[in-house]
C-alpha cells in the first residue's frame, strides 16, 4: 500500500559515510542515476543507497502485509456477498504487493527472515495509517479511497524509481491498485446517496481517516532530512509535501462529488496558487505514531506475531512433504 | 564421454529497467561457456545488456493438463479490474 520513509530507532544519521566510497565508482553511479538510468541488483552501487533501498523496500513490505489486518478485520461482516468477494480480493492484492516488495529488497542481500524478525521485534517500521483502527464499514470505504488514493498518489512515481526491481515490482502493483481505490470510493458514494444514517457513517469515517491519511505522506520537507539525499538518487521523485499537496487537490472535490466535508477548517481553495491550502496538521499525533502508540499499533504487532507462529505448523509440514516426496523420487 | 552437451534457457535483459525475458535456448558444456554462445546467438545486435542461463533441468512447468483448474477461476472474478466500479459523472482522478 504505502510507505512513508522513516528512520528506525538505532539509525543515527542519514546512512554511511559516502566518503568510505570509491570515488570514482560513486561519481560514475551518480552519473548514472542523474541520467534517469537504472540501477540493477548486480551493479555497484553505494552501501548507503543500499541501505536505503533495503529501509524504504522493506518498510512498503511490511506496509502491505500489516495492512490487511484492518480491512481483514471486516471479511465476515461486509454487508452483502458482492462486496465481500471485492474485500477479500483486494486484502489478497495486498498480500501478493507485499511478496512482490519482499522479493525486491531480497535481490539488495537481506533476507525475508531478517525482514520479517525485524518487523515482529519492532525494528523495523510501517506506514502509520495501519494503526488506527477500523470501527464501522464505512472506514472499509474511506480506506479505499483516501490511503489507497494516498499511496497511489505516492508509487505513481515509484515506477520511474532508480532501482530496477523496486520499479518492477511498483508497475505491477500500480496496475492492480486501481480497482482498491474506486471500490473504496464506491462504498462511500452509496452510503453518502443512502439513509441519513448511512450518510453519517460516511461522514464519521472520512472525519477520522482525512488527517491520518495525510499524514502517510511522511514528515513535511524541512524535516526530512533523508529526502534531499533520495531525491538526489532518484530513490524518491517527488518530496512529501509535494505528494501530499497534490492528494488534497485532487480529493477535496471528490469529496464535494458526493456532498462530503472535509474536516479541515482552514481548507480554501487558492486561486494565486493554483491549489488548496490546508491546515496545520498534527504532528505531535504522527510522531507518536510512529513511535509505536497508534492506538492499535500493539494489537497490529500481536496479530502478525501470532500469525507467523500459528502457521509454524504449515512450514513444518511443507518442508516433511518436500522431503518424503524427494525420497520417493530417488527411490523410484 | 558424453558429447551431449546440457540446455541452457537464455533470458535477456533489453535495458536496465526492465526484467530479463526468455529469448531461447542453447546447448553448452557450462555454464559459463552458455553465456558465452548465448552472447552469440540472441545479442548480435544490440538486443541486450545483461544475460541470465539457467539450466533447462531446473526449470518447473505447469502441466498442460490442469490449465483449467489453474487458471479460469480469474475468469469469473472481474471486480478485480477497475472498470467494474460505478463512479458517479464528473468526478476525476479515480
Amino acid at each position: 500500500m504505502y510507505t512513508t520513509e522513516l528512520k528506525d530507532k538505532n539509525q543515527k544519521s542519514a546512512g554511511l559515510s559516502l566518503a568510505d566510497e570509491d570515488p570514482e565508482k560513486l561519481a560514475a553511479f551518480e552519473a548514472r542515476v542523474a541520467a534517469d538510468d537504472f540501477i540493477e541488483p548486480k551493479d555497484w552501487m553505494p552501501e548507503a543507497y543500499r541501505k536505503t533501498l533495503v529501509r524504504q523496500i522493506s518498510q512498503h513490505a511490511h506496509s502491505e502485509i500489516v495492512g490487511m489486518l484492518p480491512e481483514g478485520n471486516w471479511i465476515t461482516r461486509a454487508p452483502n456477498l458482492r462486496r465481500k468477494a471485492i474485500l477479500l480480493a483486494k486484502v489478497q492484492d495486498e498480500g501478493g504487493h507485499g511478496l512482490y516488495l519482499y522479493a525486491a529488497a531480497e535481490t539488495l542481500g537481506t533476507s525475508r527472515e531478517e525482514m520479517i524478525e525485524a518487523l515482529h521485534s519492532g525494528k523495523a517500521k510501517y506506514s502509520t495509517i495501519f494503526n488506527y483502527p477500523t470501527l464501522t464499514w464505512a472506514d472499509i470505504g474511506a480506506i479505499g479511497w483516501l490511503v489507497d488514493g494516498a499511496a497511489i498518489m505516492n508509487q505513481v512515481p515509484l515506477q520511474r524509481t532508480s532501482y530496477g526491481p523496486y520499479a518492477r515490482a511498483m508497475v505491477r502493483i500500480c496496475k492492480e491498485e486501481s480497482f482498491h481505490q474506486r471500490q473504496g470510493y464506491e462504498i462511500m458514494c452509496v452510503l453518502a446517496a443512502g439513509t441519513p444514517e448511512q450518510k453519517r457513517m460516511a461522514q464519521d469515517a472520512l472525519d477520522r481517516w482525512w488527517w491520518p491519511s495525510l499524514m502517510m505522506f511522511g514528515p513535511p520537507d524541512d524535516k526530512s532530512p533523508n529526502t534531499a539525499q533520495s531525491v538526489r538518487w532518484r530513490i524518491k521523485r517527488e518530496t512529501n509535501d509535494e505528494l501530499r499537496q497534490r492528494f488534497v487537490d485532487t480529493t477535496v472535490p471528490q469529496a464535494e462529488a458526493i456532498g462530503l466535508r472535509v474536516p479541515d477548517a482552514a481548507l480554501k481553495w487558492n486561486e494565486a496558487r493554483g491549489a488548496y491550502d490546508f491546515g496545520e496538521i498534527d504532528w505531535e499525533e504522527f510522531y507518536a505514531v510512529v513511535r509505536g502508540e497508534g492506538p492499535v499499533a500493539k494489537d497490529r504487532n500481536h496479530a502478525r506475531i501470532r500469525a507467523w507462529e500459528d502457521g509454524a505448523w504449515v512450514r513444518e509440514a511443507a518442508a516433511v512433504h518436500a522431503n518424503k516426496r524427494a525420497m520417493r523420487m530417488a527411490a523410484e | 564421454m558424453n558429447s551431449n552437451w546440457p540446455l541452457w534457457e537464455v533470458f535477456v535483459r533489453a535495458k536496465n529497467g526492465l526484467s530479463h525475458k526468455h529469448a531461447g535456448s542453447v546447448h553448452a558444456a557450462d555454464a559459463r561457456m552458455a553465456i558465452e554462445a548465448a552472447r552469440d546467438v540472441y545479442t548480435r545486435r544490440m538486443e541486450g545488456v545483461s544475460l541470465w542461463v539457467v539450466p533447462s533441468t531446473a526449470i518447473v512447468a505447469s502441466d498442460p493438463k490442469e490449465t483449467t483448474d489453474l487458471f479460469e477461476p480469474a475468469a469469473d472474478k472481474v471486480y478485480r479490474h477497475p472498470t467494474f466500479y460505478t463512479i458517479p459523472d464528473g468526478v476525476k482522478n479515480i
